[in-house]
């Protein structure tokens, strides 16, 4: 995704003021952490499945290249060709080598936030092929020409009024309905045609299991299977974090990763790919390709502390708890992966640099991490991020690390130190200040404060002063 | 009364925004704890407790000057801390900003003896109040840091609900950030001020007459908008509003 | 394909990365759902199954072809595909052979071949091989006998499952049926009707899979 003339101030200020994001977009998530609450009911329960989920993938971190040879081995075995790419690149390349082997000029897609991450459908039209996306808030976006606004919900931020009007417009023949059974309907019977006629299928991997060498897929509409199932071809994208170690560490993963994303108990469909179709099968695809992305992941991976972010199932909790999220919406993250996960990989894969400033969006009240399934110290990654963007030349590991360097900034903070340091010089700067009272020069950071909020008034006396007058012990 | 958390002093770290904003919270605290019977102990060599920088990316800056607190508190017995946040720092954070520092020992031990202000009332001191105010209604922001990281809120609100004569109306979104966040507040002011206003409105509409917060910063910010709204609502740490319960005539 | 340098270029990095001594351990106790007893399975999967929209029909074993006509009789789908290796497959040419009654359609050629017809057939009826008590789901191991796309195309899909057959747990289900040592090429969970809530959140039903599911557990 470019980012180069990325104005994050400015896109916050438009997501502000749009009052479709400000009312419909934060009710709508507060319906989502509400089921998410209704399931996890149990304080206890959620605990003991939060600790399972966070040791399970750490441990899977703690093996990763080991497992993910585990994982190659056993898909091999199976029959599904696996292949390996440093960039997204790479990655569109053997996409658009196996569909061209494959003579498809049309693939249906499943929802991947791996092929987004890649920009796979910019390329594939580049290429001559038509990407089709299924899943029915994906499809909705990519014929209103946008990129998703949740990991887990892509079409949130539209309204039935303009799906309605999107649908009547992109799709021929559609009729103009704010029903949503009925654009459902338009959606269904678009895409069943293009199911049956298309020669290969894509998809995402929300599981690959190293033991068994099986591609599980978790969703609820059964585009997914479609895509999986139908198509003489299938093709599943993931990025390297996404193996897990065994079959039975599938049921904990799968509970906290429905119902942290959904409230639900499970999804309605649970889709476990071993191979292509078996000797005597009559359907499912005959060749499946799983493609195994890294894209930045080894060096997020190569950081102690950072690497905690690889456990992320992409539940999009955290994104519904954040009370930044919910406001402005995704698009004003103008990268993939939005909310507090967001903030933390994004900078990572695409430098400090470029969205460094992502990291400054939270208050880090904590919430996303209250809520993470695995327990990904999001807010302690943000300070780690907001630091590395502050680094000193050949101090940060981050890409882009120092980038957000300011002399003026150090300047401040090193004089607040001093101050901070001498209480003596503390109290005098009080004592000027009360005196000023609402005199005070409301430049810098008290002018941006008081735009939206009256000045605090220093007290005439601080309370090291009351101290001393009032007879309460000191030392 | 025999605890042994009042053989020896209390260390009050009175949070640089008492010190400088709301002293009134700060005597008010120490207050009720001389009321309780502790020997409360004031260290003038304290200030902030490092958070903004440490939050902003300056980990070295707020390094020095948690070192300033670790020595102004040298001693035993606990630091008590009438701020979820500044507690939260000094408490959790202080030892991963040292983790590989030489003074890692001496500042995990400092953070060993930190308490939160009402946790200690609740928890060590089992304070109990003579409400002596008239009827009121009030409602209760819950800050973040208290809410999470101390995990405090609960005995703040059970010492509030003791208080016979006071009608608490909670807030429809209570576990929500206020949007302060110290620096986060200059630094990204156009999301800050939206959730300031909201977390405004939301208090406003509970019809109570007073909002209640255990954290300074929160007060801070919900008071200051609520001002440039020109909307009428008193905002007041929870130690003074009970101080001024106990003592009304 | 250029795959084989970037392989080796990313495991490197990953080896590189990896400092810790020894693995993390594995968790001491894995989260698991309680263990309950063959009444409790049946009647929690019901429940749970009913919850997320599924139709369930608790019938003995011997009446089950008589519910089945009476499921099929009052829906009167036109057409009913089912699997040529389903255990049942014998018995529907007598159920369906009545008036009023569905043409049944087997799936016996290569997809290729069925595409078109399965892709207008109103209704199916599959095997389950194991129910999930706790989460509510049925457990599907399609094959040569029972082909994949049975339980995804058709807009009706009935599914049989006997009681036996219900574990109270995901991973009960995959120690009974022992997933772990031989995994089918392909196995699904259902836990309802094909659903979504992409447009405003609203919930419906049926918009890639079936919109109908009915589950007879036979007793």
């Amino acid at each position: 995704m470019k980012s180069d003339s990325f104005d994050f101030t400015a896109a916050l200020q438009k997501a502000l003021a749009d009052p479709q994001i400000g009312g419909n977009f934060r009710g709508a998530l507060d319906g989502l952490r509400g089921k998410r609450l209704a399931l996890f009911n149990d304080a206890e329960e959620l605990a003991s499945l939060r600790a399972t989920g966070k040791a399970l993938k750490a441990r899977v971190l703690s093996r990763l290249p080991e497992l993910l040879t585990q994982l190659e081995a056993n898909c091999e075995k199976n029959g599904i060709r696996v292949h390996w790419a440093e960039t997204t690149e790479q990655a569109n390349r053997i996409v658009l080598s196996i569909l061209r082997e494959c003579g498809a000029d049309m693939v249906v897609k499943g929802k991947s936030m791996v092929s987004e991450e890649m920009g796979l459908n910019r390329f594939l039209e580049q290429n001559g092929v038509e990407p089709v996306e299924t899943d029915l808030g994906e499809f909705i976006i990519q014929l209103a020409v946008e990129p998703p606004s949740h990991i887990t919900a892509p079409a949130l931020h539209k309204n039935k009024l303009q799906v309605a009007e999107i649908f009547h417009r992109c799709v021929p023949g559609a009729p103009y309905t704010e029903n949503v059974e009925e654009l459902n309907a338009i959606a269904r019977t678009t895409l069943r045609e293009k199911f049956r006629t298309a020669k290969a299928g894509l998809s995402g991997v929300n599981f690959a299991i190293a033991e068994t060498g099986t591609l599980v897929l978790v969703e609820n509409e059964g585009n997914g299977r479609m895509c999986t199932h139908v198509p003489p071809v299938h093709i599943a994208l993931m990025g390297l974090e996404k193996v897990v170690e065994k079959l039975d560490d599938l049921p904990p993963l799968m509970r906290l990763l429905t119902g942290s994303a959904t409230g639900q108990l499970l999804s309605t469909y649970v889709n476990a790919i071993t191979s292509p179709r078996a000797e005597g099968e009559l359907d499912g695809p005959r060749e499946v390709h799983l493609v195994i992305l890294d894209n930045g992941r080894s060096t997020m991976f190569a950081d102690p502390e950072l690497s905690g972010a690889l456990r992320c199932l992409r539940c999009g909790a955290c994104l519904n708890n954040c009370p930044v999220y919910v406001r402005v919406g995704g698009h004003a993250y103008g990268s993939v992966y939005p909310g507090p996960i967001g903030a933390v990989i994004t900078p990572q894969l695409e430098g400090i640099d470029n969205k460094g400033d992502l990291a400054g969006a939270s208050s880090l009240c904590g919430a996303c991490e209250e809520v993470c399934p695995v327990k990904i110290p999001l807010a302690g990654h943000l300070r780690r991020i907001r630091a590395e963007g502050q680094a000193a030349p050949g101090e940060g590991c981050v890409r882009g690390a120092g980038a957000k360097r300011s002399l003026v900034e150090r300047l401040a903070w090193t004089a607040w130190a001093y101050t901070e340091t001498h209480p003596r010089l503390r109290e005098y700067l009080l004592r000027a200040a009360a005196l000023m009272g609402d005199k005070l020069p409301e430049v810098g950071p008290l002018k941006t404060w008081t735009a939206a909020r009256t000045a605090p008034r220093v007290a005439p006396k601080s309370l090291r002063q009351r101290v001393r007058e009032e007879g309460i012990r000191h030392e | 009364m025999n605890h042994p958390a009042l053989s020896g002093p209390v260390r009050f770290f009175g949070t640089c925004l008492a010190d400088a904003v709301f002293p009134d919270a700060g005597m008010a605290a120490m207050r009720i704890l001389d009321h309780l019977g502790c020997s409360v102990v004031y260290p003038l060599e304290q200030g902030c407790c490092g958070q903004p920088a440490y939050n902003s990316g300056f980990p070295e800056q707020a390094r020095t000057v948690a070192m300033q607190q670790v020595r102004a508190f040298r001693g035993e017995g606990p630091i008590v801390v009438p701020s979820g946040s500044c507690a939260g720092m000094l408490k959790f954070h202080y030892p991963r900003l040292f983790a590989d520092h030489p003074q890692y020992f001496e500042v995990a031990a400092f953070s060993e003896r930190v308490v939160e202000y009402f946790d200690f009332l609740v928890n060590v001191l089992d304070a109990r109040f003579e409400d002596k105010g008239p009827p009121v209604r009030v409602t209760w922001h819950s800050s973040c840091h208290a809410l999470r990281e101390t995990g405090s809120t609960q005995a703040a609100k059970a010492l509030l609900g003791k208080l016979c004569n006071v009608e608490l109306v909670e807030l429809s979104r209570e576990f929500e950030c206020c949007g302060f966040g110290g620096t986060f507040s200059v630094k990204r002011p156009e999301v800050s001020a939206a959730m300031a206003r909201d977390k405004v409105e939301d208090i406003r509409a509970t019809g109570a007459q007073v909002v209640l917060t255990a954290d300074c910063g929160c007060l801070m910010n919900i008071t200051g908008t609520a001002r440039k709204l020109g909307y009428d609502i008193t905002g007041m740490h929870l130690a003074e509003f009970i101080w001024g319960r106990i003592n009304e005539k | 394909m250029s795959s084989t340098p970037a392989r080796e270029a990313i495991l490197t990095r990953l080896a590189a990365a990896c400092r810790t001594p020894a693995p993390v351990p594995a968790p001491a106790d894995i989260w698991d759902a309680p263990e309950l007893d063959a009444p409790k399975r049946l009647e929690l999967l019901a429940k749970r199954l009913q919850a997320v929209r599924t139709e369930v029909h608790v019938t003995p074993e011997k009446q089950w072809k008589a519910k089945l006509a009476e499921l099929l009789a009052a829906r009167k789908p036109a057409t009913l595909a089912h699997g040529t290796g389903a255990w049942f497959a014998k018995d529907l040419p007598g159920i369906c052979k009545k008036p009023g009654m569905p043409a049944l359609t087997p799936y016996y050629e290569d997809v290729d071949q069925f595409k078109d017809a399965l892709f207008g057939v109103e209704a199916s009826i599959t095997t389950a091989r194991a129910g999930i008590a706790e989460t509510g789901a049925l457990l599907l191991t399609p094959d040569a006998g029972e082909p994949r796309l049975l339980s995804l195309v058709p807009p009706v899909h009935f599914v049989v499952l006997r009681a036996r057959d219900i574990a109270a747990s995901f991973a009960g289900a995959i120690r009974d049926l022992k997933l772990a040592e031989a995994m089918p090429a392909n196995l699904v969970l259902i836990s309802g009707p094909s659903k979504t809530a992409d447009i405003e959140l609203t919930l419906t039903f049926g918009v890639h899979g079936p919109k109908e599911l009915i589950a007879l557990i036979l007793t």
